[in-house]
Parts: C-alpha cells; structure tokens; sequence
C-alpha cells in the first residue's frame, strides 16, 4: 500500500511530530490552476489594500 | 538652486533621487553617489542563486536611466560626511571615493544642501570566524546578497547536484551566519527554492537539507513572527513555517548563533548554551548586517561619528534610542521622519537608519551570547520610506524650511512580502504575506500588536505569480518607463 505523504514526514524527524501537515485537497489546490488564479485577483487586492494603508 | 546628494543606489535611494528629481525639476540638482553599476532587483538573487535567472535579468545599467532623469550620477562610494562644513567654509559636503566613471581611487568633496543616507547594509560576513573577511565573502559558504554572490551560489549548487547525479550524498545547509543576523526571509527563500530544484532534478532522495536560524522559532523571520487569521482561528506563523518544513522534509536548528566557519563544517550556540556542530557540503549563510561605516567630522575636524551614527554604523534618525526593557518598548519609539536630531538636512532611508531596539523578543543564552533576529527592513517599507524622505526634502526646498514633515513610521506602515518556495510558472509556489503594522503595536492591538484583518499568509502557485510579476514590475519602474510613478513601492 502507498503510503501518504504525511504519513512519510511524520516518520521522517521527530520534530515534526506536532506539526500541522497538509493534506490531499489542500497540497492539490496550491498548483490547481482555476483555484490557484481566483486566489491571485484575492491576494492582489488583499495586497492593494495593505499597501494603500502604508503610502 | 539646491542640492540634494543621495547616497546609495538600491531600493531606498533609486526611489528617493527618482522622485526627488521628478518633484524638484531642472531648477534644482539631484546627485546620487553609489559605487554600483547596475542596479539590482535583489529579491530576484534566489532565483540566480538556483540557476533559474541569469544576473542580466535582475540588473541594468543605472547610467543611462540617471541620465534620462536629468540626475547627476557618481559611481563613488562615500567615505564621510561633513555636515558642518570646514574650517573654510560652513558648507556641509560629503568625501567620496570613485569606484567606476575611468575615476577610480579619485577622491571627491561634494556640497549639499539636504543629504539622504539610503547606504544599505555592510554585509559583514567578517563577524564570524571563517564566514569571511570584512565585507567580503569568504571561501567556505556562498552567500545570494549580491547578484554576483548569487551566480556564484548557483555555479556551486550545480557542483553538489552533479555529485548526487554521480551518487554521493549531500549536506545542504542554509540559514543565518550569526546570532544577530536579519533577512531570515531570503534564506528561507534559498532553501525552499534549492528543494524545489532538487525535486524537479529527481535528486531529493541524494540531500539532507538543514536550516539553521537565530530565530526562537520558526517563522520569526524578525518580526517576532506574526499571527494570522485562519479557518476562524487566529494562528501563528511558527504553525505554517513548521508545516512547510515538515511537508518538505527539510530538518532545522533554531536559537542558533553560528559561531566558526570551517571547510565543510560550522559551528554553533544555541539559547540553551549548549554547543554543537554541523557539517555540509554546500552551505548559504546570511552574514549580519552593519552600517556601511561612514564616519562624520565636525567643522574643526574632530571625529562625530559616535553623534551621528549608533554603534551599529546605522544613521541615528528620529527615533527613540533610550535603552528600555522589551516590555516597555512601544511602537511610537520608531522614527517616523527619518530626519537626524543633530543636523536637520540629513536624512536615512531604508536599511542605512538606526532602529531603535529590535522587533523579536530579545534572547540571550546562559553564556550571555546574543541570540535573536535584528529588525528587517525589506524592500517595501525601504521604497516607502525613501518615497517619504524625499517628499519632506523637496517640500522644504521647494515651500520652505517650515514645511512640514512627511511620516512613514514602520509601526503605522504595512508591508506585503512574497516569499518564494519554488520557481514555475505552473508548479512554482510562495508564500504571499501582509503584515500590519510592521512594527506590532501592543497598545493599539493588544492581543497580536498587529491588525488580524490586515495580517494574512498563504501559499500557493498564485504567490508565486505574484512574486514573478513583481519582479517585471519594479525592474521597469526602477528603469522610469512610461507611467512608471503609479506603480506603488
Ligand atoms: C537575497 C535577498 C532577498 C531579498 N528578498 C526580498 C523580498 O523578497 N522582498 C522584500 O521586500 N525584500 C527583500 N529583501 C530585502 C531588500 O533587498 C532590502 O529591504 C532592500 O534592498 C533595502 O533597500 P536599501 O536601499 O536600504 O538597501 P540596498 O538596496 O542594499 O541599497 C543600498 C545601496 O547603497 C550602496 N552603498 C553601499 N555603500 C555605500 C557608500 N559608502 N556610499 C554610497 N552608496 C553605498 C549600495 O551599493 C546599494 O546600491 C531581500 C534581501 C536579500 C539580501
């Protein structure tokens, strides 16, 4: 059987026993496309508007 | 006619001489003295560093942009400052050594009427052993602070992958060369964007990948780290920087002052006290960070340096600099004009300005050695403030010496920084963060010291979109292309 990813990294190094590890859905929507672009209009404004707060 | 002297051709100067020129017109005169060629869009260094970018994409010649700019441009490094002018004269002028324009070794007096000190960092890898001389890289470690520093990293990453292309193992270690460095942020970078590399290679599986940082915990990154709401929760950036780690298998060493550098091998001091050792075969560590050493004289000659300059060699500005407990540090003790108390035509900008105290809690080990993050100061907060400083200097030479003064506090400033994990258009990520304030302000937000709804992180492809554009963006803004004062710093 195949073992997860996280399952592996828990193995890996003891200090990573306690941290939060991410799972399928949320490794996947990191590079999905359609997701990943509705985010980018998100962070930009999200950014604009920190950034008109600074100037 | 007025004459304002930058010193300092990077983020902070370029973008205060460039607006300044544009503000003050012919009628007054804009010099900037700094001893590069080229500019440099330094975050871009990583991806040299990896061999993903040559150094001609992440630099150009700032000759001819000056030259567009009707700015006056010496390709010097300056030495000191005489802001009283003289025996002769009470004029105040700046020495200045060529480092370029077929004047090399010439030295240069310079008046102004109004001075902006946006001189950077010292990289000073000659604070610890081995890590190198003075400013200069020594020959154990590679460093990515320069563009050529950064072609140098890369030729030597692909020397260690060619060896786990043959079957031997590598050690990779990457993080902080001392116990007060700042910039945790680029080495996080490095190393994320060295595994993606290595990935994409097919030579994971050959290298065991180490950070070694001085912060208490991971993703302090000098900011005392920053919490962020998620899924409802308010949460820490030690929970995802230890998430990325662990997801990516790469083990750390923090608390952690790097004491020697040796062939292959460091040494170090962690807050416990305890000592310890680790070996390597391919090594970036990030060296402290110091002024560039400037020194200043007083009308009579008699050296002032210590009056206008801390300690550390940064420009002392409108800060509070009384020592105080950590508890008692507020977010009003940091510079909101950046003017000098002494001399009020001299400015600083940037990273060339003295904080006041740092922004990580303070730590030392048993043993009394420093170990904590010294403040960063990155490239937005250092566009703003230049932007800032030149406004004031313009306003008072163009309305007059009561105008007043234009703040950009780093406590009532936000930055949006985007950290690489990994170059690709379609398999890159990075982690896309805003924090505000920059400097956490416990009396306006005390539970985090930061607004939670300005305060967010989150990586993903669309991160590393942003990174890439922005790395177009700011080269064609640093050229003055058309339209080029609406992009925001
Ligand atoms: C590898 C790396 C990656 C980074 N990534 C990011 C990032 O992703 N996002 C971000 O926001 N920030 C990042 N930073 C930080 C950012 O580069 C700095 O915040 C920014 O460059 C600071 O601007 P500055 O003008 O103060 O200093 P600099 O940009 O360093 O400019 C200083 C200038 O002064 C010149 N100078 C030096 N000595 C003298 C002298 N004696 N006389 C005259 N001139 C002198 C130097 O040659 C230089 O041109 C990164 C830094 C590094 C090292």
């Amino acid at each position: 059987m195949a073992v997860k990813p996280e399952e592996f990294n828990f193995a890996k190094n003891d200090k990573f026993r306690t941290a939060m590890i991410p799972g399928k859905m949320a490794r996947y929507l990191r590079t999905c496309k359609l997701w990943q672009f509705i985010r980018f209009i998100i962070l930009n404004i999200k950014m604009l508007i920190v950034v008109s707060k600074s100037h | 006619m007025a004459r304002l002297i930058v010193l300092g051709g990077g983020v902070a100067g370029h973008t205060a001489a460039t607006f300044a020129a544009d503000w003050l017109g012919r009628d007054h005169e804009v010099v900037v003295v700094t001893p590069n060629a080229k500019w440099n869009w330094i975050p871009s260094n990583i991806w040299v560093g990896v061999g993903q970018m040559s150094k001609e994409e992440v630099t150009f010649d700032l000759a001819p942009v000056y030259a567009k700019a009707k700015i006056t441009y010496k390709q010097a490094k300056a030495v000191s400052l005489n802001p009283e002018g003289n025996t002769q004269s009470s004029t105040p002028y700046v020495s200045i050594e060529y480092t370029g324009q077929g004047k090399d070794g010439q030295i240069e007096e310079v008046t102004y009427d109004y001075l902006i000190n946006a001189t950077g960092p010292k990289l000073n890898f000659g604070a610890t052993p081995g890590l190198g001389e003075g400013s200069t890289l020594g020959e154990h470690t590679v460093s990515v602070c320069t563009a050529d520093h950064a072609v140098h990293a890369a030729h030597e990453l692909q020397k260690c992958m060619e060896k786990m292309k043959a079957g031997e193992r590598q050690k990779i270690l990457v993080g902080t060369g001392h116990g007060m460095c700042t910039c945790q942020g680029a080495a996080f970078e490095y190393i994320f964007n060295i595994e993606h590399e290595l990935r994409k290679a097919g030579l994971r599986d050959m290298a065991d990948i180490k950070w070694i940082s001085n912060e208490e915990f991971l993703g302090d990154f000098g900011m005392g780290g920053l919490h962020m709401s998620v899924g409802g929760y308010v949460v820490s950036s030690r929970i995802f920087t230890e998430s990325l780690f662990a997801e990516r298998g790469v083990d750390y060493i923090i608390g952690a002052h790097t004491s020697k550098v040796e062939k292959g091998k460091i040494e170090y001091e962690l807050l416990d006290g305890s000592k310890g050792e680790e070996a390597f075969d391919f090594s970036m560590l990030i060296p402290p960070f110091a002024g560039v050493g400037l020194k200043a004289y007083d009308k009579g000659g008699d050296d002032i340096t210590d009056a206008v300059f801390a300690p550390n060699g940064f420009m002392k500005v409108d800060a509070d600099y009384t020592v105080k407990a950590y508890e008692q540090w507020k977010a009003s003790d940091w510079p909101s004009t950046y003017q000098n108390p002494i001399y009020p035509n001299l400015f600083a900008a940037g990273i060339a300005f003295a904080p006041p105290h740092i922004i990580s809690k303070p730590a030392k080990s048993p043993n009394g050695t420093v170990i904590n993050p010294t403040p960063p100061r990155t490239g937005m907060p250092s566009g703003i403030i230049g932007k800032a400083v030149a406004k004031s200097i313009c306003d008072l030479i163009l309305k007059g010496k009561d105008a007043p003064l234009h703040q950009a506090s780093m406590a009532h400033m936000g930055a949006a920084c985007v950290a690489s994990a990994g170059k690709g258009w379609l398999d890159g990520t990075a982690a896309a963060m805003t924090v505000y304030p920059v400097v956490p302000d416990y009396e306006k937000y005390p539970g985090t010291g930061r607004d939670t709804d300005y305060t967010f992180g989150e990586i993903g492809l669309a991160g590393h979109w942003i990174k890439h554009i922005l790395h177009f963006m700011f080269i064609y803004k640093a050229k003055l292309k058309p339209f080029w004062k609406v992009i925001p710093e």
